[in-house]
């Protein structure tokens, strides 16, 4: 049971600050990606929570108690690493039961907890083995459970997934989730993978450079990124952006293209913009998602295709942009295939070119 | 076919040239040690003999029983010797592992200033000959009265041993990922129990190596023993050789014999610790 709190927390390492007086607040038992770049400061975040490395200004709750002074082993956290940090030394049951062995738990509650987390995670035939004898995915679950056996207020992941392949990094974050469900803790969890926050968060917090960018849940971040940082980062393949100048409530580009302005968006006469548009939203006509309303049309020739099974990536050009499209229920293109392709504004993005910042009507 | 035929022929005669040089190689480096075994127990005139006898005639235990004999008969004090030594090299190797495990790990995990000249300079020292630092040695010890005592040859070994001991330690710290005591402190340890429930037993074949170095270092030391130790109170064996020796002549056989009680306990440590030297003990802890 236990809500974490930052308030202005800043780290410096000397005169290089990184993370420059971040708030964030984390209800009990949401799960919350901390989602970024490598160097953005999410893992550094996370290291100060766990109290792994100090902080250099504001205050950091876990709880109703202020844990900016307190050691790692007094905050009542698991954290569960990028490279699983086993004890090599022990076995699995040992690794399990350490956190208990210190705490001067008794050998039966300690059999008891360790039982339990074993089952949980599907961990019991493998308890005698060291972890050297462990496939990736296995240590991974025992790095799991050392974290769980000890009832923490809140659990760490410091990008548990990334040292696995693709197949068993799905496998995992479904583990993950139903693991949530299971224990009902708070979870934090830094990832630099858009994938893995989109399918694991309650909520999302995008960081770059120290600053959070923007925090929402999923699909929020998705569908209203606040500038083309958020746009960008989030999203595969990431979202089109194509330079324009506003004209006669058009975007023109610099070929003589224009488009409407997308709805939900204001944009000043003259004023330099990007133009957002994922690749979900600019579809070959005919090989579109059921239709909407607020189309746009414009022709647009294809340069490379990528065949998904489901779907094809298509690459073409507008303005000098390479743009990304999906084409639905596809047939083979040639390349060079000039093609017409619809548009949902109702979906579109637009930007101020200078800032950055997604120009919505308040 | 031809082709692979003569592929194989290549291969299995690269593979008995393999052979033949390691079988040359092992006999250049063990031919010494076992003639000195081998002379231990023959008797003089066989060992002086020329052309050498290669195939022993006779074998007898005639040095040992001498050595082990009363003043007159050849005898040394062996038992003091091996107590001296023992002693010596023993306390000199756990001083020189403790400050080598406290220096390795600081040079691996902590930051400080000046941390790679004080390195370097611990390096530097190996580079100084032993002996150059004997008379030095000699003459600040007679001064302060510590000639001829195991603390004198002690504190000598650990100096000798440390800056070895903090290298090899450090290696084997930086070996062992920072997190494993980060993950221990989350699960509850203190600074110092993280430490020596985590960091110290996954890195303990590398200190145990460190030990067997330092044991051997100070075990076999001849130079600065045979300057800084007077009498049977604290020579080594090492310098015990030199018993053998008088104005006109050199006893080879009770030399031999010295030599072979001197190997035996470094054989013995030697295999009694290479149980924990097994290598890859850090693998398997992270990521794979």
């Amino acid at each position: 049971m236990a809500e974490v709190h930052l308030e202005k927390v800043v780290k410096k390492y000397g005169s290089l600050e990184v993370v420059h007086g971040i708030d964030l607040d984390i209800a009990h038992n949401e799960f919350v990606v901390l989602v970024g770049p490598s160097g953005c400061g999410k893992s550094t975040t996370l290291r100060m929570i766990a109290g792994l490395e100090g902080i250099s200004g504001g205050n950091i709750w876990i709880g109703d108690r202020v844990v900016n002074d307190l050691p790692p082993r007094a905050r009542n956290i698991s954290m569960v690493f990028q490279n699983y940090a086993l004890y090599p030394h022990m076995s699995v049951r040992e690794n399990l039961g350490f956190s208990l062995k210190i705490a001067g738990k008794s050998a039966a509650e300690i059999d008891a907890a360790v039982d339990e987390a074993a089952n949980i995670l599907s961990l019991t035939p493998l308890m005698d083995r060291k972890p050297g004898a462990l496939s990736g995915g296995q240590r991974q679950r025992v790095a799991m459970g050392r974290a769980i056996v000890r009832h923490p207020d809140v659990f760490l992941f410091d990008e548990p997934l990334s040292n696995l392949d693709a197949k068993l990094r799905t496998q995992m974050r479904v583990e993950i989730k139903k693991l949530h469900r299971k224990i009902k803790t708070t979870i934090i969890y830094v990832t630099h993978d858009q994938v893995e926050a989109m399918t694991l968060a309650d909520r999302i917090v995008i960081m770059r450079n120290g600053h959070i960018e923007q925090q929402g849940t999923p699909l929020d971040v998705f569908t209203n990124p606040v500038n083309t940082f958020v746009a960008t980062f989030i999203g595969s393949p990431p979202m089109n952006l194509i330079d324009g100048v506003v004209k006669a409530g058009k975007v023109v580009f610099s070929d003589g293209t224009s488009l409407p302005i997308p709805t939900r968006y204001h944009a000043d006469e003259g004023q330099r913009v990007q133009f957002g548009i994922r690749a979900d939203n600019i579809m070959p006509v005919g090989h579109a998602l059921p239709p909407e309303d607020h189309m746009a049309e414009l022709d647009m020739t294809v340069s490379i295709s990528e065949p998904l099974g489901t779907e094809t990536i298509l690459f073409g050009e507008i303005s000098g942009t390479e743009i990304q499209a999906k084409m639905f229920n596809p047939r083979p293109v040639e390349a060079g295939e000039t093609m017409k392709f619809q548009i949902t504004l109702d979906k579109c993005h637009l930007f101020d070119a200078e800032s950055g910042r997604a120009l919505r009507d308040a | 076919m031809d082709e692979n035929r003569s592929h194989r022929l290549q291969a299995n005669a690269l593979k008995i040239a393999h052979l033949l040089t390691l079988f040359v190689a092992m006999m250049i480096i063990c031919t010494p040690g076992l003639w000195i075994v081998l002379n231990s127990f023959r008797p003089t005139v066989e060992i002086m003999a020329k052309p050498p006898v290669w195939i022993p005639n006779e074998l007898n235990l005639d040095h040992y029983r001498a050595m082990f004999g009363g003043i007159g008969e050849g005898g040394v004090p062996v038992l003091t010797y091996f107590r001296n030594s023992l002693i010596i090299s023993v306390t000199s190797t756990i001083i020189a592992l403790l400050v080598g495990m406290a220096g390795g790990y600081a040079f691996a995990r902590y930051r400080f200033r000046g941390k790679s000249a004080i390195f370097i300079g611990l390096m530097v020292t190996r580079a100084v000959p032993g002996v150059a630092l004997s008379l030095p040695l000699f003459i600040v010890y007679a001064r302060i009265g510590i000639i001829d005592t195991h603390f004198g040859m002690i504190i000598t070994y650990v100096a000798m041993n440390v800056p070895f001991t903090v290298w090899l330690i450090d290696g084997f710290f930086r070996q062992v990922p920072k997190e494993l005591a980060e993950a221990a402190e989350i699960d509850g340890c203190t600074r110092w129990q993280a430490f020596w429930k985590v960091e110290f037993p996954v890195a303990k074949a590398g200190i145990a190596s460190a030990g067997i170095f330092a044991f051997l270092t100070s075990w076999n030391e001849y130079a600065l023993a045979s300057q800084l130790t007077r009498s049977v109170t604290s020579k080594t064996m090492p310098v015990g050789l030199l018993d053998f020796t008088s104005e006109f002549t050199l006893n080879w056989g009770g030399m031999c014999a010295l030599a072979v009680l001197m190997i035996i306990p470094a054989l013995i440590l030697t295999f009694l610790v290479q149980k924990h030297l097994i290598a890859g003990l850090t693998f398997g802890g992270v990521k794979g």
